[in-house]
């Protein structure tokens, strides 16, 4: 660690981590409730656990970006963080201010926290992934000012590379795009394309400028390839995130009551997303391929790599199969989509920043570079347990929603939605063993911090012949 | 990638590109609110129909059903829930009868409590909601 202030990370990726715990073992809950329709009924609701699965997505993420850019730009900065203190303060707001929206959601019907917190005053409510309470938004808005601020100022002040400019214009557009929570008129056309300005234009839009940068700067420092080189790759691909990300907005656009000609911008937009993603794959390849020393840290690296990969099969492939119009007028709104919705969240926002946290997390724990080399064995172990069962996730409900869309809307005798469910349920009960196989991975990569901490660092010529 | 491409031609594109395309967003933005008021059924919207919009919001329906495509998908579709289910006293039948306990071993409904004007506005909504025209989706009545 080369800056003392780099360690305000350390608690927000400890708190990702916690937090991506609870997120999976509600991805649980909700996997037995698709074949066991009344387990925990009524004291967990579908709904609720719904709502605590995709929150504490949202917000582990969250805290790992923020941790990342704490870690990153004092160092492409070149000094330290303007406020250490403020980092420190705003992690416990979000800690307190998420875990009581958390709370909110299991103890208190949903209804009455809505009533709890005035929704009525300005109602943002009861909209998927929005559902935080208005005053929880505000709450989020405020820390992302002052996580905004902060950055912003160490990097003004300081050296200002590609990568921090990349990070920080992506920290901008989180922040700014947000802003479209607020707006929820009675017009349920317009509340609903407004509602894609916050979810599209971050997943498929800023969060892959936040994705490029934090990968840019872990391969800048384990390959020691030239700056200049990665910098212009990371141009290229945010450059054709934008150009074909912003208009391949139009893809959701197609059945909520927009003009048709969104059908023709979202379908040849959004078919040239996956562009950026395979670019994302071929650079980070070829950047350890033409790595100029062996970083002893090979955890890291997989996990790199395993982003590329991941990132391009769930975003792009996934998000492809389903992408043009006369495709997604079948599989909109079924498991084709949980499917992609899956793979692409694991594959490009949950793998960089495990990424950045395995880089990362050695130093701020006081190692030189790397942990020993039980560790590492034991997180790439987690890496393939978790990689590999997100994957069958992924095809089983891929398999559930090929057999939804033609019983329900393609066979000649449609058939009702319930009595499909039943029919598929056999693709549901293994996701669900998949998705234990997922949560065993997630219990190896948190024992990692644990076996082997008090071994000496692994060194490069132990990690080569390991 | 080639040395005659260099990091600052990979800048302009970027920051070219990016403004370009934002500003085509926006003005195809601009256009699709020209557009809506002969799709999105906004004659229909009254007191009920938000009042129903805020219960829908309210009380999480879609943490478990989709409208319009967009949702959960552990419940059916219910943008086209006023035909599926005969109108109005139909989507008020169906929600009245929800037993509180649920069904042993099945997926079912919450018992919400509403009242007879509770009912009404979330029909309401319902049937505000079934009136946009979505270009034909859902496929058919199922959802």
């Amino acid at each position: 660690m080369q800056y003392k202030s780099q360690a305000v990370a350390k608690p927000y990726f400890i708190a990702a981590i916690g937090l991506f715990v609870g997120q999976i073992l509600f991805g649980l809950i909700l996997g037995l409730q698709y074949v066991i329709g009344d387990f925990m009924f009524p004291e967990i609701p579908f709904n609720v656990a719904r709502m605590v699965h995709t929150n504490l997505l949202i917000v582990w993420l969250l805290f790992g970006f923020m941790g990342a850019a704490y870690y990153l730009v004092p160092e492409e900065a070149e000094r330290e963080l303007v406020s250490p203190g403020l980092a420190l303060l705003m992690f416990w707001v979000f800690l307190v201010a998420g875990a009581l929206t958390i709370l909110g959601y299991l103890l208190v019907p949903y209804s009455g926290l809505a009533e709890l917190t005035r929704n009525e005053l300005l109602p943002t409510m009861g909209r998927e992934f929005l559902e935080q309470p208005t005053i929880t938004k505000l709450g989020i808005v405020v820390v992302a000012l002052a996580f905004v601020f902060n950055i912003g100022l160490t990097i003004l002040k300081g050296r200002k590379t590609v990568v921090s400019l990349v990070l920080l214009i992506g920290l901008v557009g989180l922040a700014v795009f947000f802003l479209f929570s607020f707006y929820n008129p009675d017009n349920l056309v317009k509340d609903k394309y407004y509602w894609w300005w916050v979810v599209h234009l971050w997943v498929e839009g800023v969060w892959e400028l936040i994705l490029g940068s934090i990968l840019a700067f872990v391969l800048i420092k384990t390959t020691g390839v030239d700056r200049e080189v990665i910098e212009k790759w990371l141009y290229v691909i945010i450059a054709m995130t934008l150009i074909t990300g912003i208009i391949g907005t139009g893809h959701h656009f197609y059945w909520i009551g927009a003009p048709e000609y969104w059908q023709w911008w979202g379908s040849i937009f959004s078919a040239l997303e996956p562009i950026p993603f395979f670019m994302m794959t071929v650079f980070a390849f070829n950047m350890v391929n033409r790595r100029r020393r062996n970083h002893p840290n090979k955890a890291a690296i997989l996990w790199a790599l395993g982003t590329a990969v991941m990132a391009f099969l769930g975003a792009g492939v996934w998000g492809f199969l389903h992408t043009l119009s006369p495709v997604n007028y079948y599989t909109h709104g079924t498991q084709i989509t949980a499917a992609h919705g899956h793979m692409a969240f694991y594959g490009a926002y949950v793998m960089i920043v495990l990424t950045m946290i395995s880089y990362a997390m050695p130093m701020l724990r006081g190692r030189e570079a790397a942990n020993s080399n039980r560790s590492q064995v034991l997180e790439m172990w987690s890496f393939w347990l978790m990689t590999v069962s997100i994957v069958f996730i992924t095809l089983f409900l891929t398999g559930a929603g090929i057999l939804q869309v033609y019983l329900q809307r393609f066979s000649a005798d449609p058939l009702p939605f319930m009595v499909v469910q039943d029919k598929i349920a056999l693709f549901y009960w293994m996701r669900e063993v998949a998705g234990l196989v997922f949560l065993i991975g997630l219990l190896t990569y948190v024992a990692s911090f644990f076996v082997g901490s008090r071994e000496p660092e692994a060194t490069v010529a132990v990690a080569e012949k390991a | 990638m080639s040395q005659a491409f260099t990091k600052a031609m990979a800048r302009n594109i970027f920051y070219g590109g990016s403004v370009f395309f934002f500003l085509l967003f926006l003005a195809l933005t601009f256009d699709t609110h020209n557009a809506w008021p002969d799709r999105d059924n906004r004659a229909a919207i009254n007191d009920s129909v938000s009042h129903g919009k805020a219960l829908w919001e309210e009380n999480n329906c879609v943490g478990c059903h989709s409208l319009l495509g967009e949702g959960a998908y552990f419940a059916p579709e219910l943008g086209n829930a006023f035909q599926r289910l005969g109108g109005k006293d139909g989507i008020k039948g169906f929600i009245m009868s929800r037993p509180k306990d649920g069904i042993p071993g099945r997926r079912s409904m919450p018992q919400f409590d509403f009242s007879p004007e509770e009912l009404d506005a979330i029909a309401d909504f319902l049937e505000y909601v079934s009136g946009i025209n979505t270009a034909n989706w859902p496929p058919n009545i199922q959802g």
